[in-house]
């Protein structure tokens, strides 16, 4: 992106960003809110200085808890979605499955998950991995179903292979689809890895986001609980951003591949 | 030679889309079809193709079944249905990666790519742009070059002029017309377009309301290669308006 074009998709966000901030604190000066209702914002800014080595760390693990549940979902539900654009009847059968996996609450699951695969990161992940699977599968066998006829005609035709079919044709047509399925699916990663958390301890050594959320909020340490909040947001927001740049950059080279 | 004998198609349970079709298709030659909307004109380009297979009847080329015939065909579609993520030049290699006896048997496919994107009109240097960058009448001649680039022994082309405008739609049909009498390939064209079905053909076969059958046979006997001045020409009206009469008779238009 060109800086004129960046600035013009990242100053108005943040020119709200500073307008909430404002009336927050004029309104809680205004009708005297109490802290343990809601703290001014520069009340959850000292905690979460306070709190910085903390929040970043709890960051940090959360981040990676959803990265490897939205690359997991990534490779796992462009695999379901090349089985699903092989046949109609694998897809009869395995897509309401799919369906059910979207429809099932997270909150519900994550409980099962810990009890399935105890405590620690990797049931996080699993939790984020899960919630973040169906608009991968959705989209990507969207992608590899929607080719144009002729174009099927023409690769047999030539008498290509179902395996020439997949990789020439399929594949590269699903591109655009699977990038707009991970814009979704990315968010619901870090969603998803938040949720984990609330239900999965890390043990004594570290703890993500979710946690510390759950945590202040057993403690009524409500400055806490904004600043971890707030910190959920931003990562949320980074990776939106940086899944943003990705998918322009993918989508540039498929254009341009030869 | 391209024959057929009492062939028909349909899909499934669907009535007939074809059927009776009687025609005999000298090699070499260039004859168009034009029919009302629906008649099956696509269908019997495709049982040519091999990729549909006729519920009855024989369809023979070279005394082969489409399936069995190994002489190469090449297809054009109404779209120009190019691979959006390729270049030009990679849109036109396509074939040589698929066809593995295509591509043992030719040397230097990227000479050959670009010979044929000379063929249709269209310089070295949007050989390596992208089919968005192209306009609709440059995306078709790179549709053509796909087609050409084979070498094809048989050509067959559904309506692919149709979504253009008229001029450049009489300019593509003198070069490929051209580009005919010089290879001479055998070619089937199916158009709406009457005007454009006489001017580029030996013969022009009409075909009836589905299910598709051919009713009339007409013989265009203008000298190749022909030219955009012939359009103006008064034999030329005159059987544009034959082909027209017998068009409409088809359609049910005229008793």
């Amino acid at each position: 992106m060109k800086p004129i074009a960046l600035a013009k998709t990242t100053i108005p966000p943040i020119l709200t960003l500073v307008a909430v901030l404002l009336s927050w604190h004029a309104a809680v000066k205004f009708w005297d809110i109490k802290p343990f209702l809601l703290p001014a914002p520069l009340d959850v800014a000292h905690a979460a200085w306070n709190k910085k080595g903390e929040l970043i760390q709890a960051t940090g693990v959360t981040a990676l808890a959803a990265f490897v549940g939205f690359v997991a979902s990534l490779t796992f539900g462009t695999l379901v979605a090349f089985g699903f654009s092989q046949s109609k009847a694998i897809r009869a059968s395995g897509y309401p499955y799919a369906i059910f996996l979207q429809t099932v609450p997270v909150v519900a699951i994550a409980p099962l998950i810990v009890n399935w695969f105890g405590n620690g990161l990797h049931s996080v992940m699993i939790v984020s991995f899960i919630v973040s699977l169906f608009p991968i599968i959705t989209n990507a066998t969207n992608g590899m179903l929607t080719v144009d006829p002729d174009l099927l005609d023409l690769f047999r035709l030539h008498g290509a292979s179902r395996w020439q079919v997949w990789m020439k044709l399929r594949l590269p047509n699903a591109v655009p689809h699977i990038v707009t399925g991970a814009k979704t699916s990315s968010g619901l990663a870090v969603i998803g890895a938040i949720v984990g958390e609330f239900f999965v301890g890390y043990g004594t050594k570290w703890m993500g986001l979710g946690y510390l959320i759950n945590y202040s909020n057993g403690q009524l340490r409500i400055p806490e609980l904004l600043a971890s909040v707030i910190a959920s947001t931003l990562l949320g927001l980074s990776i939106f951003g940086l899944m943003t740049l990705l998918s322009g950059t993918v989508l540039r080279l498929w254009h341009q591949d030869a | 030679m391209i024959v057929a004998r009492k062939l028909a198609m349909d899909y499934g349970s669907q009535s007939a889309v074809i059927s009776d079709v009687d025609v005999e298709i000298q090699t070499g030659s260039f004859v168009s079809m034009v029919g009302p909307s629906g008649c099956g004109k696509s269908t019997f380009l495709r049982l040519v193709a091999g990729l549909r297979e006729s519920s009855s009847g024989q369809l023979l080329i070279s005394d082969r079944t489409p399936q069995q015939c190994n002489l190469r065909r090449a297809f054009v579609f109404q779209d120009p249905s190019l691979l959006p993520w390729r270049t030009v030049a990679g849109n036109v290699h396509l074939p040589f990666e698929l066809d593995r006896e295509l591509a043992n048997s030719t040397t230097q496919p990227a000479t050959r790519v670009q010979e044929a994107i000379r063929l249709v009109g269209l310089l070295d240097a949007d050989a390596n742009k992208r089919p968005r960058q192209l306009s609709g009448g440059m995306r078709m001649r790179v549709s053509l070059a796909r087609a050409f680039v084979t070498d094809p022994q048989i050509m067959l082309l559904d309506e692919p002029f149709a979504a253009l405008d008229d001029i450049l739609r009489q300019q593509l049909n003198e070069e490929l017309q051209r580009i005919w009498w010089q290879r001479r390939w055998t070619g089937i064209f199916v158009t709406h377009n009457v005007s454009e079905a006489v001017f580029m053909s030996q013969r022009v076969l009409v075909m009836s309301r589905r299910p598709g059958r051919f009713i009339a046979d007409l013989t265009v006997p203008f000298e190749y290669p022909r030219h955009a001045e012939l359009r103006a020409d008064a034999g030329f009206a005159k059987l544009t308006g034959e082909v027209s009469r017998y068009l409409r008779q088809a359609a049910g238009v005229d008793p």
